[in-house]
């Protein structure tokens, strides 16, 4: 579809970032990686601005939760190109001890309720975002319900327990 | 013609106590006001009549359907769809079955591709219908709204042909649909087309060159692309600012480069190009539905899914007689069908934008994570730093030109 390849684009940003860039894969087609925390704010930038990819459209900021990892909470980024007509996506794990991330919206103004639901639902704490509130739950609630450990009922509810469904 | 706005305002709440002489009032629009069509809270600073600052409070109907949805399997998820933009909410029932197949690697046959497509671009009519029709509404040109409410009914009359239901409609099923169409909806279809251009054209003759129309719209609202960009905004009122994204032909779903349509682009994105771009589009999704009509009759007759047992349920008077039948729905209702463990995004050109589905599987009974792209939700961002300066009666058509939809704003 685009007018870029994945393999020129993994050769583009391996160059740049070398060892900053981990577990590339292609599932169906979109070009999908893992980015370390450090470079994330100078690889968005990066891939925005230069004159061949322009990435110039951020289509969504949302996070993941895998408790069982080390570095637990994902924060994944799809960008478009509306010039090469590329999607790409972009990971970033890090620990639920020090959930921090810098912000995109200095980049993409379109960011910021992006950032605020994802700091809403993961706690996911975005440095340098002006305004980081709950946006669509109530403001005193404490905890953070899309991480795995809050579960969506009422725990001692025992008549849709899995043994009664042969599970 | 007023300015481009270049530049915006952080979005910050400025509840402000600095107003040394009390001139400014405090007016809290919304929750439920009766000129914002939907649950949404802005409390505005007003200087007279003029906005000064703004903030959106949002929420106030979030179901949390992305938890709901890590604890239901994919075919219950449909229903949890509809209740996104519920004024179209067909698309976004086929841009979920079309994300699973995605996922499953299932090949849809032509004709249900067609058939998507003619219920797809008859959900976009609906929904721009409302949008425009409300839009001339809130500038107190009633009788347009009028013309145009009957013909939606009819769209949710062939829906009602197709899959039972109007509003939250459930359409289709996970490979096609769940039953073929019959002739009272070709019939119905064919009515349609017939009968909805000239209701269009009138309607279109009540407003386009209207004066009174056009002065109270024009230069109000109006975006730049870089900013419309910039606050990634996508669908119609991205298009009106003169970007000419639309997913239909940037990643063609559901066989959509087999048409020939045109995607009209708008050059200041206020409200009036706003309205015209949305009339031009339902043009354009008239041409879509007659060719796909076209094009049905020479697909293979009564071929209504995919060949997937393991994922489309058998029909029910099979289960109760056929053993292979029964052990495929045993299969789908409890979960026990392999699914590859990887991440899917799909998007489709839903009313208001790219209406986008992350989906990370797990090999599970049901997603291990679901994101929806609302947006709704992206486009609505810019509305409060887009009103400060604006009298308040153009916000409000502002508001209603954005075709913001409160059940997918707050999912």
């Amino acid at each position: 579809m685009g007018k870029i390849s994945n393999q020129h684009l993994i050769e583009k940003l391996t160059a740049k970032y070398g060892e900053q860039i981990s577990a590339i894969s292609e599932p169906y087609g979109l070009l999908t990686f893992e980015a370390t925390r450090t470079v994330i704010s100078d690889l968005l930038a990066f891939l925005k601005n230069d004159e061949e990819l322009k990435f110039n459209f951020l289509t969504d900021i949302t996070a993941i939760h895998y408790p069982e990892k080390e570095n637990a909470l994902g924060v994944i980024y799809h960008l478009h190109s509306f010039y090469n007509n590329v999607r790409i996506r972009i990971k970033v794990f890090i620990p639920v001890s020090d959930p921090t991330i810098p912000t995109a919206t200095v980049l993409w103004d379109g960011a910021n309720w992006m950032e605020r639901e994802t700091f809403d639902f993961f706690g996911i704490q975005f440095i340098g975002h002006p305004d980081l509130r709950r946006i669509l739950n109530v403001d005193d609630m404490t905890v953070f319900p899309m991480r795995r450990e809050y579960p969506l009922e009422d725990p001692n509810r025992v008549d849709k327990k899995d043994y009664f469904f042969g599970r | 013609m007023s300015n481009f706005i270049t530049e915006i305002t952080p979005n910050r709440p400025v509840y402000t106590d600095n107003d040394p002489q009390g001139e400014l009032t405090t007016l809290n629009l919304g929750p439920t006001h009766p000129a914002t069509h939907g649950v949404f809270q802005n409390v505005l600073q007003m200087d007279g009549e003029r906005i000064v600052s703004g903030v959106s409070t949002i929420g106030y109907i979030h179901r949390a359907f992305e938890k709901i949805a890590e604890h239901r399997p994919f075919y219950q998820i449909t229903t949890l769809t509809d209740r996104l933009n519920y004024c179209s909410s067909p698309i976004n029932n086929m841009g979920w079955h079309m994300t699973v197949e995605k996922l499953l690697d299932i090949k849809t046959p032509k004709r249900v591709d067609y058939m998507r497509v003619i219920v797809m671009e008859l959900s976009r009519i609906a929904d721009h219908l409302i949008c425009n029709g409300i839009l001339g509404v809130d500038t107190g040109a009633f009788s347009g709204f009028l013309y145009l409410m009957e013909e939606r009914e009819h769209i949710y009359e062939i829906f009602e042909e197709v899959c039972g239901a109007r509003l939250t409609t459930n359409i289709g099923r996970i490979g096609g649909f769940e039953r073929d169409f019959n002739e009272i909806t070709f019939q119905k279809i064919k009515k349609f087309i017939k009968n909805f251009p000239p209701i269009l054209k009138e309607f279109e003759a009540l407003f386009n060159r209207n004066r009174i129309f056009i002065e109270r719209t024009s230069g109000v609202g109006a975006v730049s692309p870089e900013v419309a960009m910039s606050y990634s905004w996508s669908g119609p009122i991205l298009r009106a600012t003169g970007v000419d994204y639309d997913v239909r032909v940037n990643e063609p779903y559901a066989s959509y480069q087999d048409f020939d349509f045109e995607i009209p682009v708008g050059t200041t994105g206020d409200v009036y190009d706003r309205f015209i771009l949305r009339n031009e589009e339902m043009w354009q999704s008239l041409r879509i539905i007659e060719q796909a009509l076209e094009k049905i009759e020479k697909e293979p007759k009564g071929v209504f899914h995919a060949d997937v047992p393991e994922f489309y349920l058998p029909p029910k008077e099979q289960v109760y007689n056929n053993m292979e039948a029964l052990i495929y729905h045993f299969k789908i209702v409890m979960g026990e069908v392999e699914t590859p463990k990887t991440e899917v995004y799909h998007a489709v050109e839903g009313g208001n934008g790219e209406l986008g589905f992350y989906l990370v599987n797990d090999g599970g009974r049901t997603p291990y994570r679901l994101h929806f792209r609302r947006p709704s939700f992206i486009n609505y961002q810019m509305y409060a730093p887009m009103s400060s300066g604006m009298l308040l009666s153009d916000a409000i058509i502002n508001m209603s030109s954005l075709n913001i939809i409160a059940g997918e704003l707050d999912a």
